[in-house]
């Protein structure tokens, strides 16, 4: 076992965990946090996508032990973003949430996307969302609903 | 799919990784990034008794730049290139190749050290490196060693680092002004492993354009052929491309005698978009 202390959703946690211990099974098994979800386990799908230190990493090839010291933010973490507000709003009307297993990687990538590159055209949109794989919508709700929310933040007065 | 039982350590410099490594009698892996080594076991493919955390080594996150060159410590992550933290020496070459590595989330983590140390054949950093001679240092117990980018690499998924030494920074030489380059990567799906990727520079200042290919089954490959022809052309033009064609096709068969039709036809046309854009800038 190791120690290892880290920031989850802005409260500190510190606790033992086994090495091998992923960040994703940390959040859901020891931490109850059951938002972040396991697709393939190996970097590919996007659905443990979480925060660490600000940045998207995917969580379930993230150790967690190596995590010392970060802040991580997972999807629960977002009630009071503005940013994530208007996102959920967007993926709400263009329909970008069918099952909803993808959603909470896809709507952390989002953020991302509209923070970091907020005038991005629909191609460049599409390439930046194929690290998230979404197998109902067929991804043009989330790409209409990511683009509504690029426009309304923009009126808004971008991200916060 | 979860990784079997290891020990984790986190040293605070190179030489306690070292001393790590060393006693572990090649039992322990080098986690950098980890978003190649921690797939790997997650699948079980790897099962180490020891993990030896080096991402947090203040000397191997440097980023340094003189006249002549750019010194990258080897922890320095794809998107630190992607967001141009990292000086281009390169005329925009590593900001791109950085940038078209596997996905944001794993940019964030990846690193380019840890992507040359993998030696994964279809990885973009390694043929670029090629490509652009970089040099490679790597420490051992006995202190600090070079060798150049082709020289590291010995197949896939092999290095020339023993169990007991580490990838510690890379050294890229400034291209000229007049330096020409092109990259292209083919795959099914942005984002994903290539099925094909090549690199070219063509530096006036430099003896011979550069041609190297990747996502092949070995390590990346030097076009001789291709690059002497492209050292024959200015402009690119039909005549032009029918000459880089025959010379990469001659290349291929060269490397890999029974390369299957479809392998061949890949590999050539991501070639040819590679020097067409060299050619055409």
């Amino acid at each position: 076992m190791s120690q290892v202390k880290l920031t989850i959703n802005g409260r500190e946690v510190s606790t033992d965990v086994e090495p091998r211990l992923s960040l994703a099974d940390f959040l859901r098994d020891h931490i109850g946090l059951t938002g972040t979800h396991l697709g393939c386990e190996h970097g590919v799908c996007g659905a443990c996508t979480v925060l660490l230190n600000g940045k998207p990493v995917r969580s379930c090839i993230s150790l967690t032990v190596s995590c010392e010291n970060m802040e991580v933010r997972t999807i629960e973490g977002f009630d009071d973003d503005a940013v994530m507000a208007v996102l959920r709003n967007a993926f709400s009307e263009e329909h970008g949430v069918q099952c909803g297993f993808c959603t909470p990687g896809v709507l952390i990538s989002a953020r991302d996307i509209v923070t970091r590159l907020p005038n991005l055209p629909r191609q460049r949109l599409r390439e930046e969302l194929s690290g998230n794989l979404c197998r109902c919508t067929g991804y043009a709700g989330i790409l209409r609903a990511i683009e509504v929310a690029m426009e309304e933040l923009k009126i808004g007065g971008g991200a916060k | 799919m979860k990784p079997a039982p290891f020990t984790y350590v986190r040293p605070n410099d190179l030489q306690e990784a070292i001393a790590h490594l060393r006693a572990s009698n090649g039992m322990a892996k080098v986690l950098a990034g980890g978003q190649s080594l921690v797939p790997l076991l997650n699948l079980r493919l790897t099962q180490p008794e020891l993990i030896v955390d080096i991402s947090r080594i203040a000397e191997l996150s440097i980023i340094e730049e003189d006249e002549n060159s750019l010194l990258i410590g080897a922890c320095v992550s794809h998107a630190a290139f992607e967001d141009g933290i990292v000086p281009d020496v390169a005329g925009g070459l590593l900001q791109r190749v950085g940038a078209a590595i596997g996905y944001r989330a794993i940019r964030n983590l990846g690193t380019i050290g840890g992507s040359m140390a993998h030696a994964d054949p279809a990885a973009e950093w390694p043929v670029l490196l090629v490509a652009l001679d970089a040099v490679i240092g790597y420490r051992n117990p006995d202190g600090r060693q070079e060798v150049s980018a082709s020289e590291f690499i010995l197949g896939p998924f092999t290095t020339v680092l023993q169990d007991n030494e580490i990838l510690a920074d890379i050294r890229i030489a400034r291209l000229s002004l007049s330096a020409k380059s092109g990259f292209y990567k083919t795959c099914r799906k942005s984002g994903e492993f290539a099925d094909s990727l090549a690199v070219i520079v063509i530096d006036p200042e430099r003896p011979l354009p550069r041609v190297v290919l990747g996502a092949t089954n070995d390590r990346p490959l030097l076009l001789a052929t291709t690059g002497n022809v492209v050292a024959s052309l200015d402009a690119w033009s039909p005549a032009a491309e029918h000459a880089v064609r025959e010379a990469v096709t001659a290349d291929l068969e060269t490397a890999f005698p029974s390369l299957d039709p479809y392998g061949g036809q890949i590999h050539r046309v991501t070639v040819v978009r590679a020097v067409r854009e060299a050619l055409s800038s």
